[in-house]
């Protein structure tokens, strides 16, 4: 199966619930007689109560909805008006990488509990299929059995991993994983960290230490920093991203148990309001269960009517 | 907890204060701002449209509308509500007098119930039980790992049969144990699950068979969004829920989904998690939370943390050093230190009422660092001068100052400050029945307080 299709597969049961619904809107909307008229009220209002029930967030709903009221003037139809602005939202952020000087690392962070170690361990594996030299670095020494856990994942994915004791310094392991990257010719270096909520500024300041420690290593790193957010999370996700953003410089979101029922709508809140693109998505417990983003399938995913 | 959703509303009464009376325009512009705070806070869309529907039938009211203090009305009105979607429900674990009586943890992947079930036994072993902790997660790698950690800190003893990967006999093991050496309840910490994994959920089930919890706790994470009903529904459905722990609440979560899960799916919230300690865990009270959204602080909570870091004798010292105008610069650091015990300065500062309002508060935020100075500079002294301060002149300051690695200026300062506190004490000293007088005046200011409402 592509990874599209695990992109599908996953969204089904998100697709069952908001499908359905907007299936229910588009019908009433889209009639022939109604198509060149203003969408009424009801039809906005059970528009809103989609989007905000997906977690989208009431910036990027409001500017949704905005786009939908005025239809009249294109006569396009109601669920393409939706698809177009969602893309557009995702479009606007689509920003490469970039690696000047090897290798690279990338810093994965996020708030307790999101599946930061299992994305690293994820991402190792699919990095490794790809044919690169991945090391992981164990930098999260707070959490009991965090290391230990992240070994597992090591061990599953065929690569080296540079480990500390528990409470140990978080920087000093990530120096060590780049002194020993550049000795063995690993790239690129996965970080991952503690998990931290984004109000804490001791543990906040921590970040920054890494981050300071990776660029006086690697200059220009670490050029990739992925804040791993959880699926279900709600409009904190923005608060989070906002924080991590002004700390640890994040470029990249990781939507993680999209296997699960919710959307992880706060993404296109967070593309909208902070222009931070989605990198990757986590479908599953498996470790092929992580792929990279794709924002028409996702989009699609979410209101095509068949696939 | 619930602070970004309390600031929100307290500008949304601010903005109605400024207004004589109350018109239908004004009322409307109030509730839009209400209905996107809690939007914002992840309540459920459904729950929202029906909170403000009932905000604004009550808030026209003639009798609303024709009083004096209209916007003193509708937080009223907003806070009965509010109470009303928490419903009357206790926190805390339910009655019962099983032995061993057992509490199932369940919830999504990383809502924090490992941590939680820690903070649980702690809580627990608190109250005089003796709780066994036992993990039925053989899927998440390192959990069981986790959980011997956990309980390791919290002091208590955990269930683990080394190469028995299997969930339903871990379980049964547990009660076994229990049984045989004296645990009183029994702590099932369960693998994290998507809730449409049927499998996992199956296993639940099972685990349920074996165990009989009196108590099923479904561990739900403050900053879920409009997912949290979907989830915490079909755990009661498939499985049962008898409450519901908030966990990661000290963040800036606005706990919404608290009252959509409340609301919706109709199980109380037994606690909270409020911080990353394993003493960061609280028996949830409906009527302090909504009173801390909506800026009227939480006194309640305050005195219970003051209770768990004074011990009665300190108290009864204290009492009588003031009493008889002895209060020195010795007793002003274990005062200090006492606050501190108590928690981040800026946790205890939103439990006053009133203090969520106070803008400058929240740019300037109480400096846990001065307090560090303070302390440094009576370290400083000899206790001959913590004594009797007057005896500290300028050559004295110098050192003093030096020897903190504060300035002089700093001394200064601190000691004007001490010399007016001890005139305050004074007068406060000659006023009857302050402080001490056991539990039961205690319970009389507690009774006080929540009958002031």
């Amino acid at each position: 199966m592509g990874f599209f299709g695990r992109i599908r597969e996953s969204l089904t049961k998100t697709k069952q619930q908001i499908v359905d619904r907007f299936e229910d809107i588009v019908r009433l909307a889209d009639e022939p007689d109604r198509r060149s008229r203003p969408v009424d009220v009801d039809t906005i209002e059970a528009l809103e109560e989609l989007l905000i029930s997906a977690d989208i967030g009431v910036a990027a709903t409001d500017r949704i909805i905005a786009a939908v009221k005025k239809r009249s003037d294109s006569g396009e139809g109601l669920r393409d008006l939706v698809k177009h602005e969602l893309l557009a939202i995702f479009a606007a952020v689509d920003t490469p990488i970039i690696v000047a000087n090897a290798p690279r690392v990338t810093l994965i962070v996020g708030v307790n509990g999101t599946g930061k170690t299992t994305t690293v361990g994820k991402l190792a594996h699919a990095l490794r299929n790809e044919g690169k030299q991945p090391l992981i670095c164990a930098a999260d020494t707070f959490r009991a059995a965090a290391v230990e856990q992240l070994e597992i994942w090591a061990t599953r994915a065929g690569v080296d991993i540079v480990r500390a004791r528990e409470g140990s310094d978080p920087a000093a392991v990530v120096f060590d994983a780049i002194t020993s990257a550049k000795a063995k010719g690993r790239d690129p270096v996965l970080v991952d960290t503690a998990g931290r909520l984004h109000t804490r500024v001791n543990l906040m300041n921590e970040l920054e230490k890494i981050k300071r420690i990776a660029a006086r290593e690697v200059p220009g790193a670490p050029q990739e920093v992925l804040l791993v957010l959880d699926s279900t999370v709600g409009q904190n996700g923005l608060a989070q991203a906002r924080e991590f953003t002004n700390v640890a410089g994040v470029n990249g979101i990781v939507l993680t148990k999209l296997d699960g029922t919710a959307k992880g709508g706060v993404a296109v809140a967070i593309a909208n309001d902070l222009k931070l693109p989605i990198r990757y998505v986590g479908v599953g417990e498996g470790i092929d269960d992580l792929v990279q983003f794709d924002a028409k399938e996702y989009v699609d995913g979410l209101f095509e009517e068949k696939w | 907890m619930f602070d970004s959703l309390s600031t929100r509303l307290q500008d949304v009464f601010k903005s109605l204060r400024g207004q004589g009376r109350l018109t239908p325009e004004n009322i409307e512009a109030a509730l839009r701002e209400i209905r996107l705070a809690l939007l914002e806070a992840d309540v459920n869309f459904k729950v929202v449209k029906a909170f403000i529907d009932r905000v604004r039938d009550q808030a026209m009211e003639a009798s609303v509308l024709q009083s004096l203090s209209p916007s003193q009305q509708i937080v009223k009105i907003v806070r009965d509500e509010m109470l009303g979607l928490f419903g009357d429900t206790k926190g805390g674990l339910t009655e019962s007098s099983k032995r061993p009586r057992v509490v199932l943890l369940l919830g999504l992947q990383g809502a924090g119930k490992t941590t939680t079930a820690g903070k649980l036994a702690l809580w627990l072993s608190k109250q005089g039980r003796h709780p066994l902790l036992v993990s039925t997660d053989v899927k998440r790698p390192a959990a069981i790992a986790q959980l011997n950690v956990v309980a390791g800190k919290a002091g208590v003893q955990v269930f683990d049969p080394a190469g028995d990967l299997d969930p339903v006999s871990r379980a049964r093991g547990a009660m076994a144990q229990a049984a045989t050496k004296g645990f009183d309840v029994v702590i099932v910490d369960s693998a994290g699950r998507l809730h449409i994994d049927d499998e996992l959920m199956t296993e639940l089930v099972a685990i349920k068979g074996v165990t009989d919890p009196s108590d099923l706790l479904y561990v739900a994470d403050a900053m879920t969004g409009q997912d949290a009903i979907k989830s915490a529904g079909e755990f009661n459905s498939r499985v049962g829920v008898t409450g519901v722990v908030l966990t990661k609440m000290d963040g800036d979560a606005r706990g919404g989904a608290a009252l959509s899960v409340v609301s919706v799916v109709g199980v109380p919230i037994a606690f909270v998690g409020s911080g990353e300690r394993l003493e960061d865990l609280e028996p949830f009270h409906p009527d302090r939370v909504v009173s801390r959204v909506l800026g009227m602080g939480d006194v309640l909570s305050l005195i219970e943390r003051a209770e768990q870091a004074i011990t009665q004798e300190d108290a009864a010292k204290l009492e009588q050093k003031i009493r008889s105008n002895e209060f020195t610069l010795e007793d002003f650091r274990d005062q200090l230190r006492t606050i501190r015990k108590m928690g981040p300065l800026e946790q205890i500062m939103g439990m006053l009422p009133g203090m969520g309002n106070i803008k400058a508060l929240a740019e300037n935020k109480p400096d846990e660092k001065q307090l560090g100075r303070i302390e440094a500079i009576i370290g400083s002294m000899t206790p001959d001068e913590r004594r009797k301060q007057h005896i500290i002149n300028g050559s004295r300051r110098k050192r003093i100052a030096k020897g903190s690695g504060t300035s002089v200026e700093e001394v200064n300062r601190l000691l004007k400050q001490f010399v007016q506190m001890q005139k305050m004490m004074k007068q406060l000293g000659g006023m009857a029945g302050l402080g001490g007088g056991g539990k039961n005046a205690r319970r009389k200011a507690m009774e006080m307080l929540r009958n002031r409402r």
